[in-house]
């Protein structure tokens, strides 16, 4: 260190007698100082942590409902129809359009429901087979009713429905994916 | 340590007893802080001494606010521009953030050039405080580094052409000036190897250097001391000291809380812009430099052909040689400035030059009603472009995806086949690959039509073994397969 260390040692001492009126105010200036810049500091640091938090406070990931086309068009329905949807999931800054297919079929009731091709055993797209009239996976066989109902092969569950609205007239689809080889519907993603 | 010691058996300074004084018996944190604190001043504390300290405040700013930019940036021309547009459109208090490092870097050159004015107009490079101006001559040039590579990395047509020019610039370096530009581009032109060498050089390997210059900055300044008034000797100061705590700590804080003032108006009120992606193909676009580049753009403006040896490589040089070496080449110990007519003239000099030559560079483009007329429309397109929603970027997968859907017919129903035999289920959507089968793209370029429709009647064992199905299908569906299968790219 320079020269003057010795003199700023002997000095501190000096400025230091404790309980002197200078002590008492140089450490309350001191905290106070402290005190100030954490004050700052923490302020500043507040659009940081709204920065890196951001995407944690948004859904980023969340489908929008599709549009299957008018309910007229699905009234007369004798077999399941397949309809390709188009699905935006947006990542971050990014975007990716993918098209999925689905089927409008009618559940016992006569009530349109719509299928997620998606078969729930391994995930293959499942075809509708118009001889057989089945729903039979080309990947290992399984297989299901017009409705979706499980008939036989290796799928623990029947082809998941997916949650449909209509608006306008229109029948609209909201996409979602389900956990594979499970015996119960589980929502992933 | 002797002076813990006294303190504690001698009783008056540091109260160093409970949590305090067990942290400083195990940290040396208390001395740390006395040394920090207890600097003396010859001559006592001054306004003038205040740059420093504010320097090192908007550096830390600049590092703090630079990692958390990175939380967002790509370094690639795919996606520099798309992610600095999210950061400033879509991310809460990006557009904040993202000023507060842009305008930090004109408040560090600025505050550099005060600082640096100080030292000179002081005389405080004299005596033993050679190599204190030598380090900070260094870190001069790494800071004008950080700015010129941190330009770019927008990837707006601000960034873009502006790095053209400044890399075309350094070209004009007789011998080495092309090969420079070269390693400057990754290449003969400007493109992502660009982008990630600047990157580079901005974020790991410049920061690194002035974390290392700063560190012995501040170090050859306690070791040399404060040089105090203009009045005082640059070997051995004599005059009484001051701490640098309390006033001077206090001068030097109130700098800082004016930068931050000043800084976040600004960055509040009047947020850096972002321009239309880079576009290289645009041949009207006019650029220009940041302000504190304009006087070296204009300077280069005047040498032209043999005589840019003189401009661009001599004139400079000596300058240069002649800054650094400045406390070697001026020994005397006069540090008052009105005793110091040479230096204070080559001061004055160089000053009005730069500042000639950046009016003067203003001055042309206003008076060219053409180049006036461009830079308005340059500057109202960034400011449309940076009003405009953030729109995400599409991925390439869904690029693919979507240019088939429009392509020919045949194709189209090539797809329809394609994701209706389940093909995407394992080729993924577009033929982009999954973890269970190799993606399909460019696969046209590999095999004829008749290779691809033997290998979908007879898979190979390989493919067998790998889960691929034989296909069999009608002769129609299977040349629409076919043909879609060859249209992924």
């Amino acid at each position: 260190m320079c020269a003057c260390a010795g003199d700023s040692e002997n000095t501190i001492r000096n400025l230091s007698a404790s309980g002197s009126p200078l002590e008492t105010r140089r450490s309350f200036l001191g905290a106070l100082l402290g005190v100030g810049s954490v004050c700052v500091g923490a302020l500043l640091s507040v659009p940081l942590i709204r920065f890196a938090l951001f995407p944690l406070l948004r859904r980023t990931t969340e489908l929008k409902s599709s549009p299957l086309g008018a309910l007229s068009e699905f009234s007369a329905l004798t077999e399941p129809v397949m309809r390709t949807i188009q699905i935006e999931q947006v990542d971050g800054w990014r975007k990716a359009i993918s098209e999925k297919a689905v089927y409008v079929t009618k559940d016992r009731q006569g009530q349109l429901r719509v299928l997620t091709s998606v078969c729930p055993h391994l995930g293959c797209t499942v075809p509708w087979n118009k001889e057989k009239s089945q729903f039979i996976c080309p990947c290992h066989g399984a297989s299901f009713a017009p409705d979706g109902t499980r008939v036989s092969g290796p799928s623990l569950r029947g082809m998941d429905t997916l949650e449909t609205s209509v608006q306008d007239g229109q029948l609209q689809v909201r996409f979602q994916y389900f956990r594979q080889l499970v015996s119960d519907k589980q929502v992933i993603g | 340590m002797p002076s813990t010691q006294k303190s504690e058996t001698n009783g008056p300074p540091p109260p160093a007893t409970g949590l305090w004084g067990w942290l400083n018996r195990r940290t040396g944190l208390d001395t740390l802080l006395r040394t920090a604190l207890y600097e003396p001043i010859p001559g006592g504390a001054r306004l003038a001494y205040v740059f420093g300290s504010g320097l090192l405040f908007i550096f830390i700013s600049q590092v703090i606010t630079g990692v958390f930019l990175a939380l967002y940036y790509v370094p690639s021309a795919d996606h520099a521009h798309t992610t600095v547009a999210y950061i400033t459109k879509a991310v809460t208090a990006g557009s904040f953030l993202r000023s507060l490092h842009a305008y930090g870097a004109s408040a560090m050159v600025i505050v550099l050039l005060l600082h640096l004015s100080q030292t000179y107009i002081y005389g405080a490079y004299k005596g033993r405080r050679e190599l204190l101006w030598l380090s900070g001559c260094i870190l001069f040039g790494l800071v004008l580094a950080m700015a010129f590579t941190g330009y770019l990395l927008p990837w707006d047509q601000r960034a873009y052409f502006a790095t053209a020019v400044g890399t075309n610039a350094a070209s004009e370096i007789p011998w080495i000036g092309e090969s420079l530009k070269r390693m400057m581009r990754g290449g003969t032109e400007m493109g992502t190897l660009t982008i990630s060498r600047f990157f580079v050089a901005h974020v790991f390997l410049i920061p690194a250097c002035i974390f290392a210059l700063v560190a012995s900055h501040i170090f050859l300044f306690r070791k040399a001391g404060a040089a105090g008034p203009v009045t005082e000797s640059p070997y051995k100061p004599e005059q009484k000291p001051e701490f640098f705590y309390p006033r001077q700590v206090l001068m030097d804080l109130s700098l800082t809380a004016l930068l931050i003032i000043g800084l976040g108006f600004l960055c509040f009120f009047v947020p850096v812009q972002l321009g239309p992606p880079a576009n290289p193909a645009d041949a009207q676009y006019i650029p220009r430099p940041e302000w504190y580049y304009l006087p070296i753009f204009q300077w280069l403006k005047y040498w032209h052909g043999a005589a840019s040896l003189i401009g661009v490589l001599i004139i400079p040089t000596v300058l240069a040689v002649a800054v650094i070496a400045l406390p070697f080449l001026d020994r005397s110990v006069e540090r008052r400035p009105w005793k110091r007519p040479v230096a204070m003239g080559a001061y004055a000099f160089v000053l009005f030059a730069l500042l000639g030559l950046g009016l003067r560079s203003q001055y042309v483009d206003m008076h060219d009603p053409g180049v006036a007329q461009q830079l308005a429309k340059q500057k109202t397109e960034e400011e449309e472009y940076t009003r405009k929603p953030f729109e995400p970027a599409l991925s390439s997968a869904s690029l693919a995806a979507a240019n088939v859907a429009l392509a020919d017919p045949l194709a189209a129903k090539g797809k329809t086949i394609f994701e209706g035999q389940s093909c995407n289920a394992c080729h993924g959507d577009g033929g982009v690959g999954t973890a269970a089968a190799p993606a399909l793209l460019n696969i046209a370029a590999k095999l004829s039509s008749e290779q691809l429709a033997e290998l979908f009647k007879h898979p190979t064992a390989k493919m067998t073994a790998g889960g691929m199905p034989p296909i069999e299908l009608p002769p129609d569906d299977l040349k629409a397969l076919i043909a879609y299968v060859e249209s992924l790219k």
